[in-house]
């Protein structure tokens, strides 16, 4: 009963006394989430279009691949970085495994499928004549999808708001491939798994509403950034 | 775009600098639960300009990132894993750094009448044989091992409906047990630290030799991967063996109980 009360004093005593654990475990989140999406837009931006407005054999299977990318479970990605990135996989020797580097990795191949899904959706619903008139008034293919890009860019501000929803919100790929170490790789999601398995629920639940305030701060921003 | 870049380079600013030294070390939940990482591993950082990242899995885990050369240090209670791990060339330096032991808990009628054992198999197979709720670990942690050779010593095959394997860690298990109203096998240390507020499960069994449960260090073997950082592992194992180390770990309680004890000290 004084459970759910209880998380809420703790989330904002954690809050206004600046905890320095719980500090860093938003910084780690934020940091890496940010890291993961700026590089899933540069590869899941040019891909999305790609697919979009490319003419090319079995197109329908690559975009029904890509729609099972997103269902893929960040306990698989978490595995597979993991194996290549262990030092006894190929990229063994660059010592990633554990770093806040591994994590960056692993939720760039998470959010990519996400942002290049949904920069493919909002080509969809674009007017088709964008490309053809642009390039019929003397456009470079170039300068004609850079036009493109402009036209639907309340739908790619949307695909990096979901990736990075996606992202800021996984357990698994920060788990697995940061490894929870306190003050490094230890995430918002991590933490709270953490105090979830030593029994500290109300602990766990205010580190809870903690992300869900951060999340709320950058959806503000982003919602103001997309209205400029 | 301008916003996302200021953004990516802050980031860059502000990542931590590299200079100082990290070590890695996977380690037991218990060891990070219990809250003994928390007091033993400052003085060592300051001590040694480095910092420890620690890997918090199962004993079985915790040693395949050191065979792996995943980490540079392990910290674990397996005594028969641990001196496999160093026969078979994957570790060096094995010491014994501290003990504690485990216990059988379970719901204050304790159903199975398991109070009445005079040992700890007896108790398992007790608890087997009226079938009642017994929570375990199923991870190949170092409780787990044990609780396995214990079913062994049992002459008891663990199956049916009763036995519950959670496959998470201690914290997990004992919460389940507790909301099951089932027994477990739980390290004192990690059982101390939920006693009262966090479960109502009692201890039913303990003091047998067989529940002892030592905890042991090893620094990963350079010449299997040559990358790890031998010597800074080094310095932690004499550190947490020596007189500093040592002091710290007798000195910790959680609610006002030690939790582990050193060698050749009562």
């Amino acid at each position: 009963m004084g459970f759910i009360q209880e998380s809420i004093r703790t989330s904002f005593s954690l809050i206004f006394s600046l905890d320095w654990e719980v500090f860093s475990a938003v910084w780690t989140s934020v940091g890496v989430a940010a890291g993961s999406i700026i590089l899933a837009a540069l590869f899941g931006i040019p891909l999305g279009l790609a697919i979009a407005i490319g003419d090319f054999p079995l197109k329908r299977v690559v975009i029904t691949l890509l729609n099972t990318l997103m269902a893929m479970p960040t306990v698989v990605i978490g595995l597979v970085v993991y194996g290549i990135i262990s030092r006894q996989g190929p990229l063994g020797g660059f010592g990633l495994l554990f770093t806040p580097m591994a994590m960056v990795i692993g939720q760039t191949v998470l959010a990519i499928p996400i942002v290049a899904n949904y920069t493919l959706s909002s080509v969809k619903g674009a007017d088709p004549r964008i490309l053809p008139t642009a390039l019929t008034l003397g456009a470079s293919p170039l300068q004609s999808v850079i036009q493109l890009v402009h036209e639907i860019r309340f739908g790619i501000m949307a695909a990096i708001i979901a990736g990075f929803g996606r992202v800021i919100s996984e357990v698994g790929v920060a788990m697995m491939l940061g490894g929870n170490i306190r003050g490094y790789t230890r995430t918002m999601t991590t933490a709270i798994a953490l105090e979830t398995s030593k029994g500290e629920f109300a602990f766990g639940l205010a580190l809870g509403i903690i992300l869900m305030i951060v999340a709320l701060i950058i959806n503000l921003l982003l919602n103001f950034m997309q209205q400029r | 775009m301008r916003y996302i870049f200021t953004l990516m380079l802050a980031l860059t600013l502000c990542s931590p600098a590299l200079a100082e030294e990290r070590l890695k070390m996977s380690t037991t939940t218990s060891t990070q639960d219990s809250g003994l990482l928390k007091v033993l591993l400052p003085p060592f950082e300051k001590k040694h300009n480095c910092k420890v990242d620690v890997i918090a899995v199962g004993t079985g885990q915790a040693l395949k990132l050191g065979e792996a050369g995943d980490v540079d240090v392990v910290f674990v209670h397996a005594r028969k894993l641990e001196d496999k791990f160093v026969a078979d060339g994957l570790g060096v330096n094995r010491k014994d750094v501290m003990y504690n032991d485990f216990v059988i808990i379970g719901p204050k009628g304790d159903p199975a009448g398991i109070a009445k054992a005079k040992t700890a198999a007896e108790a398992l197979k007790l608890v087997a044989s009226k079938g009642a709720i017994f929570v375990s670990r199923g991870d190949k942690s170092g409780t787990h091992t044990k609780e396995k050779e214990l079913w062994q010593a049992a002459g008891v095959e663990p199956k049916g409906n009763w036995y519950v394997e959670a496959g998470q860690g201690m914290g997990p298990v004992i919460t389940m047990a507790t909301e099951r109203q089932g027994y477990t096998l739980a390290d004192r240390g990690t059982y101390n630290a939920f006693k009262g507020k966090k479960t109502n499960l009692v201890v039913l069994f303990q003091g047998e030799k067989g529940l002892f449960n030592p905890y042991g260090v090893i620094a990963v073997n350079p010449k299997k991967h040559p990358h790890v950082k031998l010597d800074l592992a080094m310095r932690f194992i004499d550190f947490v063996t020596g007189p500093e180390g040592q002091g710290l770990i007798a000195g910790y309680k959680v609610n006002g109980e030690p939790v582990f004890f050193i060698y050749g000290k009562k």
